[in-house]
């Protein structure tokens, strides 16, 4: 309990410490460009992937599972809009660029760490917090709701793709039916909103780990490990917390 | 210059600097030296400001470190530069960003100008060619030369440099001795060197202290080392085996004279 207090502490006081205004905001947009490229963008074709996967599996999945004449077809088309707009697109989703994304960053800034390039920026007087961290959290907060937005529309596409399959009793018309039957806008941004907080938890967890790294190579690596980790579990206690506030 | 007065720093009850009180002279390269877990590294830490001495006084031209707060360390930083052990320099940059990091961080000229100015300090470090590479794809030597070049771009009143001939051959291990002694004569810096290596210190030891168990045994310069009679200096001198060649070369020599005098 003790321990777990003072990493909180820890946190705290490295987040103080990387939210405040940048040393120099031409610096700052610099590497928040970078930083948009190489987590955000760099990550869009596993987005892609993975929802048109998913996507198709959910629609043949639920269409197997419905086998009941009560229940009218466009059920799976709307289950499958209602699965990937509530939950898989945002929180699942993140959960995968939590170990994509995660270890990248506790990784990288471990790295820095051990080889005393952390150091050297302290020396010459930058922050190093800041510098390195705030643009990672500003970057993934903007592009991961980019990244949600892209796997809604592919995994959507892909439970299309499943609809035309035959064997499994749904037709496309139908599914496109179910697809906009009661749709609801507010999915839409209540899961937008839950990936920026899920962005802002992968980004500031994982650049903790990274920079309280002590030792060498080996840390490194269980530091990334326990950044996935972590950042995976506060996604999903976030994830009940959030449902419960703007759903219920 | 920089002076530090009664210098004490513990780690869970551990002494490992006890009173240290030394002066390191501008113009001049001043090393540390001592063993291996002396408490050289802890010293340097100390008088840069990544660690706070239990007490004692670190004065930078009679500014005191230890009663800064962050703002006036910051501002402080700025007048000082770094070489690391392993150089530091950062992966992601190529050499030539890694030089015009500190100008682009800090200094408020144009663009043109921060980077007319770093490829001048790779010029000086003999790096002109290496600017659009990136540290993985340069060797130890060119490492070092291009976070010397890092470290002299704001122009610092004070250099620091920590054990920067390990591993480099010595030839290397000479141009890069030869590079921070030239560098801090032509700009007049206050240099400290934490080292080892016994030929940076008779190579350019301006000004040495020799530690020994978290204690200043000894000071003087490259010309005294060797007829020093400090036996912990000497035990550390003379461990190798060509230095201790080297004395008995010398005390051949003066034994000879004394012969032919007589």
């Amino acid at each position: 309990m003790n321990k777990a207090l003072h990493k909180l502490g820890e946190y705290v006081l490295l987040m103080q410490k990387a939210i405040t205004i940048p040393d120099r905001w031409s610096m700052f947009f610099k590497q928040l460009l970078k930083e948009i490229y190489k987590l955000g963008f760099d990550s869009l074709w596993i987005v892609i992937i993975i929802s048109i996967f998913i996507g198709t599996v959910i629609a043949i999945q639920i269409s197997l599972n419905i086998s009941s004449p009560l229940i009218p077809k466009f059920t799976i088309g709307y289950t499958t809009r209602e699965i990937i707009l509530l939950e898989f697109s945002s929180s699942i989703m993140c959960l995968i660029l939590a170990g994509k994304i995660g270890s990248n960053i506790a990784s990288e800034i471990g790295t820095m760490r051990v080889t005393e390039q952390i150091d050297a920026m302290e020396i010459m007087g930058v922050n190093s917090a800041n510098f390195l961290i705030l643009p990672k959290i500003v970057g993934l907060m903007v592009f991961i709701p980019v990244l949600v937005i892209f796997s809604m529309f592919t995994g959507i596409l892909g439970g299309i793709a499943a609809s035309y399959s035959t064997g499994t009793g749904m037709t496309p018309a139908s599914f496109e039916y179910g697809l906009q039957f009661y749709f609801n806008q507010f999915y839409v941004w209540y899961s937008i909103i839950k990936s920026v907080i899920y962005a802002f938890i992968i980004a500031s967890i994982a650049s903790y780990y990274g920079y309280n790294v002590k030792g060498g190579a080996l840390e490194v690596g269980k530091a990334s490990t326990d950044a996935v980790v972590m950042s995976s579990i506060m996604i999903l206690l976030a994830d009940v917390i959030l449902t419960d506030l703007m759903l219920t | 210059m920089i002076t530090i007065n009664n210098i004490i720093k513990s780690f869970e009850g551990r002494t490992v600097l006890k009173n240290i009180s030394a002066e390191f002279e501008e113009g001049k390269t001043n090393l540390i030296i001592g063993r291996s877990g002396s408490g050289k590294t802890v010293l340097i830490k100390n008088i840069i400001g990544l660690m706070r001495p239990d007490s004692g006084e670190i004065l930078y031209d009679g500014r005191d470190l230890t009663s800064m707060n962050k703002s006036e360390l910051n501002m402080l930083r700025r007048e000082m530069g770094m070489l690391f052990q392993g150089s530091a320099l950062f992966d992601s940059m190529t050499v030539l960003e890694n030089v015009m990091f500190p100008l682009d961080m800090f200094s408020k000229k144009t663009y043109k100008e921060r980077r007319k100015r770093a490829e001048f300090c790779l010029e000086r470090v003999n790096l002109s060619d290496a600017g659009d590479l990136y540290p993985s794809e340069i060797s130890g030597g060119m490492m070092k030369r291009a976070a010397i070049a890092r470290a002299i771009a704001l122009n610092p009143k004070y250099l620091f440099c920590d054990e920067p001939n390990s591993g480099l051959d010595p030839k290397t291990s000479l141009l890069i001795d030869d590079l921070i002694h030239d560098i801090t004569v032509e700009y007049k810096m206050t240099t400290v060197i934490n080292t080892h290596d016994m030929n940076s210190v008779m190579n350019i030891g301006d000004n040495i202290i020799f530690i020994k168990e978290g204690v200043k045994e000894w000071q003087g310069n490259k010309n005294e080392v060797i007829s020093s009679d400090n036996k912990a200096l000497n035990d550390f001198i003379f461990a190798s085996d060509l230095f201790r060649k080297v004395k008995e070369v010398e005390e051949e020599e003066l034994k000879a004279k004394e012969h032919k005098t007589i």
